[in-house]
């Protein structure tokens, strides 16, 4: 056991922990925000992409007591209140889904890359987003819609950052 | 996993003396290989020693004509790079193409090098630049480095510190990705540096990483596309599994020299 401290979407917390609890089974089973998904058992899938220092890692294939001091963001903290996040809104609006199980992973992996795009100054356009989804699977075939809807909530994001004009 | 007891030391003695001192130890570096190899009960380490947190094991530099990689650099770090990008933009392109966004998160070339997978993409880099591995204790020179599949010159408990590229002339990395795992089918680094023309093939051989003596002997007459067409690549010690034989690696190999050259431009 090993006394872990963490930030879990802006709250802090604090346990004990066996060495070998994977970050997605702390978060599952410790703290019970069962968002996260877990799809395979190879680190192949995406499902359990969280953010780490607001960088999307899979959250199977890191350790928890490694990530002492570390803030951690899950597909639970990423709402402001009701307010879906623009990605989640998206992703409803296209109906970017089917069964759902892999959609908090695609959420989290479309957040992460359209906040390196931005800050890289690059556009994210389809072909790119078909590149960086390499790491999230969804087995129901619905890539199109995902696509469609990182590229709508991408534009979204970039409009909110572009300074606000008076209605006339 | 099988039960095995974290460290995380703050020094590199502090991290040999923990190695040295555990019953079967290993080092995490990013654990993107590790983690699932132990998932999968294939390793079951007593001990997981973190370098991650030892000052001085991360980041990028130049250093005249060198450029210099810590060990616990992420791939996303090395292909984010502007000195990477300015220095030797091959390294760079080929850090973008492993495994995957969130993998080049945690994954670090120290881990990789280190591993030494016969389909990875930095062994091909480190051999064909002719760097320099730098451990806790030595310099290791990559072609005294790779001695077979997950074989290296590394002692027991010796830690890479950071990986030393020189640049050169200009280089290019051309990779046919397996399009699940995302690692090298085949992989070939081509660089024209100050020892000539280098070229080294991952993904293909049984031994792992190597260079291949016929198509540098080809690239050092005529640097060209067309150079490489002469060149008998043999299928001999190539690997064959269910993603490709023996026969298909070569011409891969063929294929992916052709690439790799022609974007030298």
């Amino acid at each position: 056991m090993t006394n872990v401290n963490l930030t879990v979407n802006g709250k802090p917390v604090r346990r004990d922990v066996p060495d070998t609890t994977l970050l997605s089974d702390f978060l599952r089973e410790d703290l019970r925000l069962t968002g996260t998904h877990v799809g395979c058992d190879t680190s192949q899938c995406g499902a359990c992409v969280v953010h780490v220092n607001g960088k999307a890692v899979k959250s199977c294939t890191a350790l928890a007591v490694s990530l002492d001091g570390a803030e951690v963001t899950t597909i639970e903290g990423v709402a402001q209140g009701r307010e879906l996040h623009p990605m989640q809104a998206a992703f409803n609006d296209h109906h970017a889904l089917q069964c759902g199980f892999c959609t908090p992973g695609m959420i989290m992996s479309g957040i992460d890359m359209v906040n390196r795009y931005r800050a890289a100054g690059k556009d994210l356009d389809a072909e790119t987003i078909r590149h960086e989804l390499e790491g999230n699977i969804c087995r129901c075939t619905g890539y199109h819609n995902i696509v469609r809807a990182i590229e709508d909530a991408a534009a979204r994001i970039q409009g909110a950052d572009a300074p606000a004009h008076a209605a006339e | 996993m099988y039960p095995t007891k974290y460290h995380k030391p703050a020094s590199l003695e502090d991290a040999v003396a923990g190695l040295r001192s555990a019953e079967d130890g290993a080092l995490l570096a990013g654990g993107q290989t590790l983690l699932p190899t132990m998932k999968q009960h294939l390793a079951a380490p007593t001990d997981l020693i973190d370098i991650r947190g030892i000052d001085g094991m991360s980041g990028i530099r130049v250093e005249g004509d060198v450029l210099v990689i810590g060990a616990a650099t992420t791939h996303a770090e090395v292909a984010g790079s502007s000195d990477v990008q300015a220095a030797i933009p091959a390294l760079a392109q080929l850090a973008s193409g492993i495994g995957d966004a969130a993998v080049r998160h945690m994954g670090t070339i120290g881990g990789s090098v280190a591993n030494n997978d016969p389909v990875a993409d930095y062994p091909s880099a480190v051999l064909a630049l002719g760097a320099t591995i730098v451990t806790d204790r030595r310099e290791i020179a990559a072609e005294d480095y790779f001695q077979g599949m997950f074989m290296t010159a590394l002692e027991e408990a010796e830690i890479i510190r950071e990986l030393r590229f020189p640049k050169p002339r200009r280089a290019a990395y051309a990779k046919f990705p397996n399009p699940a795992s995302r690692y090298a089918l085949v992989g070939v680094f081509v660089a024209d540096t100050a020892a000539g023309a280098c070229v080294a093939v991952t993904g293909a051989s049984e031994s792992g990483v190597f260079r291949h003596e016929g198509l540098e002997a080809a690239l050092s007459g005529d640097f060209s596309a067309d150079a490489v067409d002469g060149v008998e690549i043999s299928s001999e010690g190539f690997m064959s599994d269910i993603h490709a034989d023996a026969d298909y690696r070569a011409n891969l190999v063929r294929v992916m020299a052709r690439r790799a050259v022609a974007a030298l431009g």
